[in-house]
C-alpha cells in the first residue's frame, strides 16, 4: 500500500495558466469547493511568455470590426479544420471576456479616448488585439491570479498529476500526483475535472514553451479514455531568436510585424511578397508602398504579407534558409530598426528590446534580430463540446491549449489568449454543471493508486540505468530532425520506430538522489507524456495525407479538399497508458450551419 | 574533458539541514547564461540538481539566485557578463532552503493574500474610459515579474526574521502603489499598509529597486509617494477633511480589511 495524502473536492482544475485560473474563477464563483493544481509556482505558468495580445473584436480602432469577421479569420487562419461552434463562442465571447479583465483590475494601452487599444495581427483583418505592451499575457495571468487569490481559491502549487483515475462507470474521479518539493504523493478526488495543462513543445529541441510543456493534459485525457483531435497540428512559430544557441527558441512577439518590423532575407529583399498563397492574395498588398501605406490606412490598402498567417510566414522563412538566402546564424532577418523611431520600439516593445539587449548583445533600435521558426503552439488536443468543453470521458472537460478544435490547423496569435478565458470560464460552468448533476462521493480503486505511485518511483530502484536527461535529449532530437515544420512519410516511419525504442529507454532509465525537489526525478515523470503525446503527433502527422496549416508533407505539397473535412481522432480502446498503442481514424468535422457558412464565402 | 575554455561554478547543495557549496567545470560555449550551465550540470553530472525555472526569457521571475552575492535571474545573467573565474551561485538567503536552489517563498503567497482586492468604480454607460497617462503609472508597477529578488534583498526582513509578520516588503509596497494609484479603484488601503505592511520599517535605502529586473523604480514611484499618502492619511486633519467633501468615497481600512474575502 502506498503512502499518500488525499483531498476531495468538487471541481478539480489541473493547470493555473490563464485557462485553468478563469476556469476555477467560475466555478468557485458558482459556490462549489474548488481547487487548482498546477506543476509551478503559482503565476509562473507559460502564459506569462505571451506578448501580443488578446483579440477580441471591441471595434474600438476600426468600428467595423465584429464578431463575424473575427469568425472567418480564424476559420480562414486555421484552414477550415476548426470547431466551427468553438470559433463562433470564442468570436463571440471574447470582447465580454476581455471588459471583465479590465473589471478585475487588468490596465490595457488606451486610445486617444480612452478605450481599450488594439494592434495589428498576423490573418486578423482589422487592428484586434488588447494588449499591455508586449507584456500581455502577463497581464492576463497576473489579474487572473489576483482575483483567484482574493476569492480564497485553493492552490496545491508545485504539485505534478502523474494520471487521471477512472470510478468503476468510467467516469474520470481521481487524480494521482506527488508534490514536487516533498516528492510525497498526493490523491484528488472530485466529480469533475478540468485539464488546463497548456502546450507538447518540449519534446522539440528548439521550443518557446518552458519545462512544464510536456503535453501532461493530452497524454492524461488519452489514457482515462478521452478522444483527440488534430495532434498533427503543431504551429512552430515564424519569429523565434536563433543566436546565440543557447537561447534558440525564445518567442519574438509578432507584435514587432504588427508595429511595422519586415522580414528580409541576406540580399535585403522583403521576401515574403513571392509567398502570397491564394486564398490571401486578393486581401494582401503586392507593393512594398502599399503595405507600408496600410499601417496608417486599412480602409484604403491591402495588408502587408509580413502579417500572413503563422504557417504561412514559418514556411517561407524556412525556404529562404534553405535557398541559402538566411542571415549568418540560420534565420532571416527581422528589421523595426529601419522603419520605426527608436523611441517608438522602446514605448511598444519594451521587453523584446530587453531580451535582444541582454541575451543576444543587439540593440533592435539600431539592428536587424536574426529569427526562425520555433515550435510555439499546440492546436490539437483534447476533443471537447464546444459549449461545454466536455471531453469524451464523463467528468472530465478541457480548455486553453489542451484542448483541440478552437484553432484547427492553425491558430491565429492573439487567439491563444481570448481561447483561455473563454473557455476557461465555459469550461469552468460545464464542470460545475456536471459536479451539481453528479450524486455520491467519487470513489477510485485504491490499487489503481498504488500502480501509479509505484511507476513513479520505478526509477529510484533501478540501478544503472539511463539518465533521463540523455533520453529527453533523443526525443527532442528525434521530433525535431523528422516531426519538425516539414514532413515526409518515410521519416514519420522512421520516427514511430525511433518513439517505440525510446519508449523502451524511457522505462529503463535511474535516477540518483531523493524524492525532494529533484529535477531529474521529475522529467522521469514526464517522460511518458511526452512520449505519448509524440506518438500522437507522428501518427496524426502520418496519416494526414496533405498540407493543411501547421502541417506541413513535402510529400503531399497541396491540400486535399477530402482531407479537409475530416479530424484525425486518436483515442486508446482497453489497453491504456503510456506505451499502449493509440487507434487514430479519420472522422467528419461538425457540421457548420448554413448562415455561418455565408461569412465564409464573403470576399473570396 | 575536452581542451578549449571552460567555466567553473560553484553551487550550494543542500536543505533544511544544511549544506556546501560544490565545484563544478564544464566546457564553455558561447552567448550561455547561468541558467544554461546550471542546465548542463543537471544533464550531466548532477541530475538531482534542484533549481527552479520556466520561461528562461526574463519573464516569469522563477530562476532567482544570489550570483557571486548578488540577487539576480540565472536565465538573464550572462556568463560573459561576469567577470573571469569561478562563478558562485546560491539560493536566495531571506526564504527558508528547500533544497540546493530552491528556496521556500509561500512568504511571498501569504502576503498576496493580505491585500485587499481591488474594487472598481461602477463604469459608465461606455464602459470605462481612462487615459494612457493615467494608466501608465500603475502599469510600471504591473510588469513585476514575482522573483521576489526585492523580498530577498531588503534588509528589513533579510536580517530580522522577526519583522516577517509585520512587513509586506517591496513587491507589496508596489502591489499597495498599484492599487492606490489605478484610476477605477476604490479600496483605500493606506492605513493597513501602515499598520499592517510596516511601510514605516522602510527607510528607503534603494536596495530593492537595483536589483529590479524589470527596472521598476520601487523607491522613487511606489515606496516614497506611498509614505507621503499615508502621511496625509494619518496626520494630515486639513487634507482629511478635503478628500472628505472633495474626493469619491475610499474605504477606511477596516473595510477595505473585511472586503478581502
Amino acid at each position: 500500500m502506498a503512502e499518500y495524502e488525499s483531498h476531495e473536492y468538487d471541481v478539480i482544475v489541473i493547470g493555473a495558466g490563464g485557462a485553468g485560473l478563469r476556469a476555477a474563477i467560475e466555478s468557485k464563483q458558482r459556490g462549489l469547493r474548488t481547487a487548482l493544481v498546477c506543476k509551478s509556482l503559482l503565476g509562473k505558468a507559460h502564459t506569462v511568455m505571451a506578448e501580443g495580445g488578446v483579440a477580441a473584436a471591441m471595434g474600438n480602432v476600426y468600428p467595423e470590426d465584429n464578431w463575424q469577421v473575427h469568425f472567418r479569420d480564424t476559420m480562414r487562419g486555421g484552414k477550415m479544420l476548426n470547431n466551427w461552434r468553438m470559433a463562433q463562442l470564442h468570436a463571440q465571447e471574447a470582447p465580454d471576456r476581455v471588459r471583465e479583465l479590465e473589471a478585475w483590475g487588468a490596465l490595457f494601452d488606451r486610445t486617444g479616448d480612452g478605450r481599450i487599444t488594439q494592434r495589428d495581427f498576423g490573418g486578423h483583418r482589422y487592428a484586434r488585439l488588447a494588449h499591455v505592451g508586449d507584456r500581455t499575457g502577463l497581464e492576463l495571468i497576473r489579474t487572473l491570479q489576483q482575483r483567484a487569490v482574493s476569492m480564497d481559491i485553493d492552490v496545491f502549487m508545485e504539485c505534478k498529476i502523474l494520471r487521471l483515475l477512472n470510478d468503476a462507470e468510467g467516469r474520470v474521479s481521481g487524480a494521482v500526483g506527488y508534490w514536487r518539493p516533498s516528492g510525497e504523493f498526493v490523491l484528488f478526488t472530485a466529480k469533475s475535472f478540468i485539464l488546463a495543462t497548456g502546450s507538447i513543445g518540449k519534446s522539440w529541441q528548439y521550443t518557446s514553451n518552458s519545462w512544464e510543456s510536456t503535453g501532461d493534459g493530452h497524454a492524461m485525457a488519452l489514457w482515462a479514455g478521452a478522444d483527440v483531435i488534430d495532434m498533427e497540428c503543431v504551429q512552430f512559430h515564424p519569429t523565434g531568436m536563433v543566436w546565440p544557441l543557447s537561447v534558440r527558441g525564445i518567442l519574438v512577439t509578432e507584435g514587432v510585424r504588427g508595429d511595422g518590423g519586415v522580414l528580409r532575407n541576406s540580399e535585403g529583399e522583403r521576401f515574403m511578397f513571392d509567398y502570397v498563397a491564394d486564398m490571401f492574395r486578393a486581401e494582401t498588398a503586392d507593393t512594398e508602398a502599399e503595405a507600408d501605406r496600410w499601417y496608417e490606412d486599412h480602409a484604403g490598402n491591402r495588408r502587408t504579407p509580413d502579417l500572413l498567417p503563422r504557417d504561412e510566414v514559418a514556411r517561407a522563412i524556412n525556404t529562404e534558409v534553405k535557398a541559402g538566402r538566411g542571415s549568418p546564424h540560420g534565420g532571416v532577418f527581422l528589421d523595426i530598426a529601419s522603419r520605426r523611431p527608436a523611441e517608438y520600439i522602446r514605448r511598444r516593445l519594451p521587453s523584446m528590446y530587453h531580451q535582444f539587449m541582454e541575451l543576444a548583445g543587439v540593440d533592435i533600435t539600431a539592428e536587424a534580430m536574426e529569427v526562425g521558426p520555433t515550435c510555439h503552439y499546440m492546436m490539437g488536443g483534447v476533443r471537447v463540446d464546444g459549449d461545454t468543453e466536455a471531453a469524451t470521458v464523463p467528468g472530465l472537460f478541457a480548455a486553453g491549449e489542451v484542448a483541440g478544435g478552437m484553432h484547427g490547423a492553425n491558430r491565429l496569435g492573439g487567439n491563444s489568449l481570448s481561447d483561455l478565458i473563454v473557455f476557461g470560464r465555459r469550461a469552468g460552468i460545464g464542470a460545475a454543471d456536471f459536479a451539481e448533476g453528479r450524486t455520491g462521493t467519487p470513489e477510485v480503486d485504491a490499487a489503481e493508486v498504488d500502480a501509479a505511485v509505484a511507476a513513479a518511483l520505478e526509477p529510484f530502484g533501478r540501478d544503472g540505468g539511463e539518465n533521463p536527461y540523455d533520453v529527453h535529449h533523443s526525443l527532442q532530437d528525434t521530433m525535431q530532425s523528422l516531426v519538425g515544420i516539414i514532413r515526409t512519410g518515410s521519416e514519420l516511419e522512421q520516427a514511430l520506430g525511433k518513439l517505440t525504442e525510446l519508449g523502451e529507454r524511457a522505462e529503463k532509465v535511474s535516477v540518483s538522489g531523493g524524492r525532494q525537489y529533484n529535477p531529474g526525478w521529475n522529467l522521469a515523470t514526464d517522460l511518458p507524456s511526452m512520449l505519448t503525446v509524440s506518438t500522437a503527433v507522428a501518427q496524426g502527422a502520418l496519416a494526414r495525407r496533405e498540407s493543411r496549416g501547421g502541417h506541413t508533407r513535402e510529400d503531399f505539397p497541396n491540400a486535399d479538399p477530402e482531407l479537409g473535412k475530416v479530424n484525425f481522432v486518436q483515442r486508446q480502446h482497453d489497453e491504456r497508458g503510456a506505451g499502449a498503442p493509440i487507434a487514430i481514424g479519420p472522422e467528419p468535422l461538425p457540421k457548420m450551419p448554413a448562415e455561418l457558412l455565408e461569412l465564409l464565402q464573403e470576399g473570396r | 574533458m575536452p581542451d578549449g575554455p571552460e567555466v567553473s561554478m560553484r553551487v550550494w547543495r543542500g536543505d533544511p539541514g544544511g549544506g556546501e557549496f560544490a565545484e563544478y567545470t564544464l566546457p564553455s560555449q558561447e552567448g550561455e547564461v547561468v541558467l544554461d550551465v546550471i542546465h548542463r550540470i543537471q544533464a550531466t553530472e548532477a541530475p538531482d540538481l534542484a533549481c527552479r525555472w520556466n520561461c528562461k526569457a526574463g519573464k516569469c521571475g522563477s530562476c532567482s539566485a544570489e550570483i557571486n552575492g548578488k540577487p539576480r535571474l540565472m536565465c538573464m545573467t550572462r556568463m560573459d557578463d561576469l567577470p573571469e573565474g569561478t562563478v558562485t551561485v546560491a539560493p536566495m538567503r531571506t526564504f527558508p532552503i528547500v533544497r540546493d536552489l530552491v528556496t521556500d517563498v509561500s512568504f511571498n503567497y501569504e502576503k498576496a493574500k493580505q491585500v485587499p482586492a481591488f474594487k472598481p468604480a461602477s463604469p459608465g454607460p461606455e464602459g470605462y474610459r481612462m487615459q494612457q497617462i493615467d494608466v501608465e503609472r500603475s502599469q510600471e508597477f504591473r510588469k513585476c515579474i514575482e522573483c521576489f529578488m526585492c523580498q530577498d534583498v531588503c534588509h528589513v526582513v533579510r536580517d530580522h526574521e522577526e519583522n516577517k509578520g509585520r512587513y509586506a516588503g517591496p513587491r507589496f509596497f508596489i502591489r499597495f502603489a498599484e492599487l492606490e494609484m489605478h484610476p477605477l479603484d476604490t479600496n483605500d488601503r493606506r492605513d493597513l499598509v501602515r499598520e499592517q505592511g510596516g511601510l514605516g520599517l522602510c527607510n528607503i535605502t534603494k536596495c530593492c529597486t537595483e536589483v529590479c529586473p524589470e527596472h521598476i523604480k520601487i523607491t522613487d514611484n511606489a515606496i516614497i509617494p506611498l509614505k507621503e499618502r499615508v502621511v496625509d492619511a494619518s496626520y494630515d486633519p486639513v487634507g482629511w477633511l478635503g478628500r472628505k467633501i472633495l474626493r469619491r468615497h475610499k474605504m477606511s481600512a477596516e473595510e477595505a480589511a473585511a472586503d478581502i474575502t
